[in-house]
C-alpha cells in the first residue's frame, strides 16, 4: 500500500513517462500483480492505484532489458544467485506479457 | 585449538490442542474483529488428537525417534500419510500431551498465579507420577498441592481477568493476574510467559536425563526464546535462564537470557561455545521453550484446504556445550558466519555473509560441508499457506552461490539439494526450527562418521520489533571431533619407534663390538 503511493506521488511529480518501476518479486504470479499495479492499476481495488492506470515502464531485475543494462559484475554480485533460484523464464513471460498490454511506453 | 563440543541434545514438543483455539494469536485476533467467522465454526473440527500428533512423521523426527532421512521415504503431504503406534518418548525427548502440560505450568509457577481445579490436580498428579522424567522428583509434584474449587476459578476469570486453562473444552484452572493495571503481569502475558518457562523446563529435564549428564556440573544457562518477562518497569527484564534451571535441578547454575528472533538460539550457540572456549565455565546449557501466540498461525489456510490444524503444537529444544573432550562434535568458533549491519539486504548479500564468508575462513567449499540446518519450517505447513518450501528456498540460492564460486556446476544444483539439504520437520514456532533442529542428528551422524561437518544457520526478521529494518543471521560450523585420542596414539607411536630404533642401534652395536 505504501509502495502503491510512492509510486503514484512520483509519477505525479515527474512525469509517468520519465517513470521505471524495477520490481524484484521472487515468484512470477507476485512479480506479475505487481507489475499489473503500475500498469492497468491494482487488481484488488484495495490501494491508491486503485483504477488508477498509469501504464508505467516495468520491468523485473531478471528480465534482458535491465540485466544488459546494468554493470554485468555489479549485477552478478547484486542478483546472480537470485537469477539461478528463480523460474525466470516464467517471470520474464509473466512481466512481459503485462508490460505489453497495459504499459503506454512501449519503446 | 581447544574448541567446545556439543555434549548433548533435547527436543521436545507440547501437543496444545485447546491452546490453538484459545491463546493462538490467528484465532484470538479473529474472535475480536469477525467473533461470528466461518472460520472459528470450522476450526474445532481441523484440530487433530494427542495420537494423531504423535504418530505425525515431522513430530517423531523432532523428538528424535526418527530420522530426517525419513522425510524423504515418505510422500507428501505427510499428515495423509501417518504413522501407526508412534511412541510419544523419544531418543531426543518426549510429547507432552496438554493435561499434563498443565500440570507442569502449575509445578513451574512460584508466585501462586495457577489455580488448578482439584479434580484435575488429582488426574494430573497420577499422570506425573508415572512420568519418567517427573516421577522420581517429589520436589516437583509436591508443587502440584491439592488445588481450588471450580467455582473460585471461575470468579477469578469472571471477576478478576484470569486467563483460563482449558483442556479437553473444559476450564481446569487459570492463571492469575499479578498486578492491576501493570499490562505486563497481566494473565494474558503472564500465562504466555509461563508456558515458555515450563516447556523449556521439559526440554531441560529431557536434555540431563536423555544423554546422562549430571546436573550440578552445568555452570550457566542462555535462554533463547522470543517471550519477554518484567514489569511495567523493566519490561523484558528477562532472566527466563535462571528460572527454568532452577525448576531443572540446576543448583550450581546461573545464567542470562539471548534474544535476536528465530536467529537467537544461533546467537546463544557461539556465545555458550564462547564462555566455554574461553575457560569461563565448563559446561553451558542453551535451551528454549515454546509459544502459544503462534499456535495455530496458519490455520485459515489449513481450514480452508480442508487439512488439520498442523500447528497444534509448542516446541522447545536445549543443547549442552562443554570443554572438548576428544569425542563430541566441536563447534568451530573460527568459522563463524555474520549479517552485519553493513552487509545489505540482497538474498545473495545475506547468503555470502552467512554461508560462503565463514567457509571461506576455513578454505572450504560449499561441498565441503556434508549438512546445512537452515530454516528447518515443516513444509506440510508452510506449503498451503503459501509460503513455499522454507528448507529447499535456503537450499537452492546455497547451490547458486556454490556455483557462483564454481564449487559446483550449474546442472548440480539440484543433487547438491539432494545430497546437502534435508526436508524440514520443524514447528513453526518462531527460534524453534532454526537451525538448531538438526543439531541432535548432526552429533550422531558424527560420532557414527557418517558425516564429517554441518553449518547451523540462524536468521532472524527484526523489522518485527520496529526498531529496526535490518535483517538479521549467524552461522557456525560443526564438525567431527579429530579426537585427543589420535594425537596420543601419535605421540606414542614415534615413541614406540624411537625404542625400536635405540634398540635396532644397542643391537648392532653389540653385533660390532662381538
Amino acid at each position: 500500500m505504501e509502495n502503491q503511493k510512492r509510486v503514484k506521488d512520483l509519477t505525479e511529480k515527474y512525469g509517468a513517462e520519465n517513470m521505471i518501476v524495477l520490481i524484484g518479486g521472487a515468484e512470477a504470479e507476485a512479480a506479475g500483480l505487481a507489475a499489473e499495479t503500475v500498469t492497468a492499476g491494482d487488481p484488488t481495488f484495495a490501494g491508491p492505484l486503485a483504477g488508477v492506470q498509469l501504464g508505467l515502464r516495468v520491468y523485473h531485475a531478471v528480465e534482458p532489458e535491465f540485466k544488459e543494462s546494468v554493470n554485468p559484475d555489479v549485477y552478478d554480485e547484486q542478483i546472480g544467485m537470485m537469477e539461478m533460484v528463480l523460474d525466470v523464464d516464467e517471470i520474464v513471460e509473466e512481466v512481459k506479457g503485462i508490460r505489453e498490454e497495459y504499459g503506454k511506453f512501449n519503446d | 585449538m581447544n574448541y567446545p563440543v556439543v555434549k548433548g541434545a533435547s527436543y521436545i514438543l507440547v501437543h496444545a490442542e485447546d491452546m490453538v483455539i484459545h491463546n493462538g494469536t490467528t484465532q484470538s485476533t479473529e474472535r475480536v474483529i469477525n467473533p461470528d467467522s466461518e472460520y472459528l465454526k470450522k476450526l474445532p473440527n481441523h484440530l487433530r488428537s494427542f495420537d494423531e500428533a504423535v504418530n505425525y512423521l515431522p513430530n517423531q523426527v523432532y523428538i528424535g525417534n526418527y530420522k530426517p532421512e525419513d522425510l524423504k521415504n515418505q510422500q507428501q503431504p505427510w499428515y495423509q500419510n501417518p504413522l501407526k503406534d508412534a511412541d510419544r518418548f523419544g531418543k531426543f525427548g518426549e510429547m507432552m500431551p496438554e493435561d499434563e502440560f498443565i500440570g507442569l505450568i502449575k509445578i513451574v509457577d512460584v508466585f501462586d498465579l495457577v489455580k488448578l481445579t482439584k479434580e484435575f490436580t488429582e488426574e494430573v498428579k497420577a499422570k506425573l507420577e508415572v512420568h519418567p522424567l517427573i516421577k522420581g522428583r517429589e520436589d516437583l509434584i509436591s508443587r502440584l498441592k491439592t488445588g481450588d474449587e471450580l467455582s473460585d476459578i471461575e470468579k477469578l476469570i469472571d471477576e478478576q481477568g484470569a486467563e483460563p486453562l482449558i483442556t479437553g473444552g473444559n476450564t481446569v484452572g487459570c492463571v492469575k493476574r499479578a498486578h492491576d493495571v501493570d499490562e505486563n503481569l497481566s494473565a494474558h502475558v503472564l500465562f504466555e510467559n509461563l508456558v515458555s518457562k515450563a516447556s523449556g523446563v521439559l526440554a531441560g529435564l529431557n536434555l540431563i536425563a536423555k544423554n546422562d549428564i549430571n546436573p550440578d556440573d552445568v555452570e550457566y544457562v542462555i535462554e533463547c526464546s522470543e517471550e519477554a518477562c518484567g514489569d511495567m518497569n523493566q519490561r523484558g527484564g528477562g532472566n527466563f535462564a535462571k528460572a527454568i534451571a532452577e525448576m531443572v535441578g540446576l543448583k550450581n547454575a546461573t545464567g542470562s537470557d539471548t534474544r535476536g528472533f528465530c536467529a537467537a538460539p544461533t546467537h546463544a550457540l557461539i556465545v555458550a561455545a564462547s564462555l566455554v572456549q574461553s575457560g569461563a565455565f565448563k559446561n553451558v546449557v542453551v535451551l528454549a521453550g515454546g509459544s502459544t501466540a503462534k499456535l495455530g498461525m496458519n490455520g485459515k489456510n489449513h481450514v480452508e484446504k480442508d487439512m488439520p490444524i498442523l500447528e497444534d503444537v509448542i516446541g522447545g529444544f536445549a543443547v549442552l556445550v562443554s570443554e572438548n573432550d576428544g569425542v563430541n562434535p566441536i563447534l568451530r568458533t573460527d568459522l563463524i558466519g555474520r549479517h552485519t549491519v553493513g552487509t545489505g539486504s540482497s538474498p545473495q548479500a545475506v547468503m555470502s555473509a552467512l554461508v560462503t564468508a565463514p567457509l571461506d575462513k576455513g578454505n572450504l567449499k560449499i561441498t565441503d560441508i556434508d549438512k546445512y540446518s537452515v530454516e528447518m519450517q515443516n513444509p506440510d505447513v508452510t506449503k498451503p499457506a503459501g509460503a513455499g518450501d522454507v528448507p529447499t528456498a535456503n537450499y537452492k540460492m546455497i547451490g547458486a552461490l556454490g556455483v557462483m564460486r564454481k564449487d559446483l556446476e550449474r546442472a548440480e544444483i539440484n543433487d547438491f539439494i539432494g545430497k546437502h539439504g534435508m526436508e524440514g520437520w520443524a514447528p513453526t514456532q518462531g527460534h524453534i526450527p532454526s537451525g538448531v533442529p538438526y543439531l541432535g542428528f548432526a552429533r550422531e551422524d558424527m560420532l557414527e562418521d557418517k558425516i564429517q561437518r554441518a553449518m547451523i544457520v540462524g536468521k532472524g526478521s527484526l523489522f518485527l520489533g520496529r526498531m529496526t529494518n535490518l535483517f538479521d543471521g549467524v552461522s557456525i560450523v560443526v564438525e567431527k571431533n579429530p579426537g585427543k585420542a589420535d594425537e596420543e596414539k601419535g605421540v606414542s607411536e614415534e615413541e614406540v619407534r624411537k625404542l625400536v630404533a635405540e634398540a635396532m642401534r644397542d643391537f648392532a652395536s653389540h653385533l660390532l663390538q662381538d
